[in-house]
């Protein structure tokens, strides 16, 4: 029914069925929107960074402020230390960051609005983050547990809360972003429903809220991708600066 | 009327809505497994693909264009000021050079002035030497005139008053008693005799 809002959310095979073991590994829709989102980062940085003139193009400016945003929203957060991890940042905003605003487009698939996806990132970070903490501190890492400056009949609860905040992390970070862009989809579709079935009597009302709502989620799109990125970065500041 | 109308069918329509999202089995498509071990499958290959070429190839790129027009730009700065420190000194030297000129150019006016004064002074001198020679000279000549002069008068006037008496007379007349007159004349300016 395309009366449904949520059937844009669903993913199809495209071409044939591929098997490894049991495993289904078909290319899909969402495939090919992390594909072509890929591709056209890919295709703006290079091109971006090609030639290097001293008065910067268009697309060279593009690709130099976005390098100098995400460096400084990096140092910014988590600060020197973070440095080797700026491509793993910058490809994850990127990355991000291009699904949402592809899923701008009509008739496209939004690759972020679907948990598995923001999950196995945000689990990614979550277990890269702890490996990282647990290499430059070794067991000193388990100190985040242990805020300073608490009373001691307090610890034990303290210490298991923050035990339950920190195992939390990636589920938030994905859950955040995958409810931001399913629910902000999700009505538009509501709206744009409201449009056809009101007729040309009702239907503008719904429709200047569509148009306003594709704003407000082009909007949430960068913002989404942006918060991602900037608690990525926090949680790296916490393995790489332990300061609890 | 209208209006009523409006909020009606909205008001409809979102029942409508409600009728269909609780007829449609499965709900969110997202909880749906079937094609997860696929969605991550491709993420993992293609936001690998997209992290090794970013961090090989394209963004140590971008960082050496702008490490590059940062140095650059360091290195225009720089040649700046030093071309500015240059003009500076330039502009130091070129006012000592004036000041210096200024200088020797009143020395020069001071020295011209100066001999020129000597010389005026000298030459003045000399003139007022000169001059006071012949101040000298000429007084002279006044005093010596002014010491003949009476007696040549009365010689004058004694030769003529005889050659007159003589025309008149006829004879000689005893030349010292004309002389005693007009001595006489010379000497008491002459009121006694020409009082009328």
């Amino acid at each position: 029914m395309a009366a449904n809002p949520m059937t844009q959310f669903e993913v199809y095979r495209i071409g044939p069925e591929i098997k490894i073991g049991t495993f289904d590994i078909s290319f899909t829709n969402a495939s090919l929107f992390m594909i072509i989102s890929s591709i056209a980062i890919l295709l703006i940085f290079n091109l971006g960074s090609k030639k290097n003139s001293i008065l910067p193009n268009k697309l060279q400016l593009l690709a130099e402020l976005s390098y100098s945003f995400v460096s400084k929203m990096i140092s910014d957060t988590a600060g020197s230390k973070a440095k080797p991890y700026f491509s793993f940042i910058f490809s994850l905003f990127m990355f991000v960051l291009f699904c949402n605003m592809f899923g701008m487009i009509p008739y496209t698939f939004t690759v972020t609005s679907h948990i598995i996806v923001t999950f196995v990132l945000a689990a990614f970070i979550f277990i890269g983050v702890t490996i990282i903490g647990f290499i430059k501190h070794g067991f000193g890492y388990l100190k985040l547990f242990v805020p300073s400056g608490v009373p001691v009949v307090l610890l034990p609860l303290i210490v298991i809360i923050e035990i339950i905040s920190y195992l939390s992390r990636p589920i938030s970070l994905s859950v955040r972003l995958f409810a931001n862009m399913m629910a902000g989809h999700t009505m538009m579709k509501v709206f744009g429903g409201f449009v056809i079935s009101l007729g040309i009597v009702g239907g503008w009302l719904p429709l200047s809220f569509s148009v306003a709502l594709t704003g407000l989620e082009i909007l949430v799109a960068f913002l989404q991708a942006y918060v991602f990125a900037i608690l990525t970065c926090i949680y790296l500041n916490d393995a790489l600066n332990l300061h609890h | 009327m209208i209006k009523k109308y409006f909020f009606q069918v909205i008001f409809f329509n979102l029942f409508f809505l409600k009728e269909v999202f609780a007829a449609e089995s499965g709900g969110m498509p997202q909880l749906n497994p079937e094609f997860w071990v696929s969605q991550i499958f491709w993420l993992i290959l293609t936001f690998g693909i997209l992290y090794i070429i970013l961090s090989k190839f394209i963004l140590p790129k971008i960082s050496g264009n702008l490490e590059l027009r940062k140095s650059q730009i360091q290195e225009n700065i720089e040649a700046a000021e030093k071309q500015r420190e240059d003009s500076e000194s330039k502009l130091k030297e070129y006012d000592e050079i004036i000041l210096k000129s200024k200088i020797e150019a009143k020395n020069l006016f001071k020295d011209t002035r100066d001999k020129a004064i000597k010389d005026i002074n000298s030459k003045r001198e000399i003139l007022e030497k000169q001059i006071d020679e012949e101040i000298k000279k000429a007084e002279k000549e006044i005093s010596e005139l002014k010491k003949t002069g009476p007696e040549k008068i009365n010689k004058i006037a004694i030769e003529t008053s005889s050659e007159i008496l003589k025309s008149l007379i006829g004879t000689d007349v005893n030349n010292s008693s004309i002389s005693a007159i007009v001595h006489d004349l010379s000497k008491k300016n002459g009121d006694k005799y020409y009082g009328d």
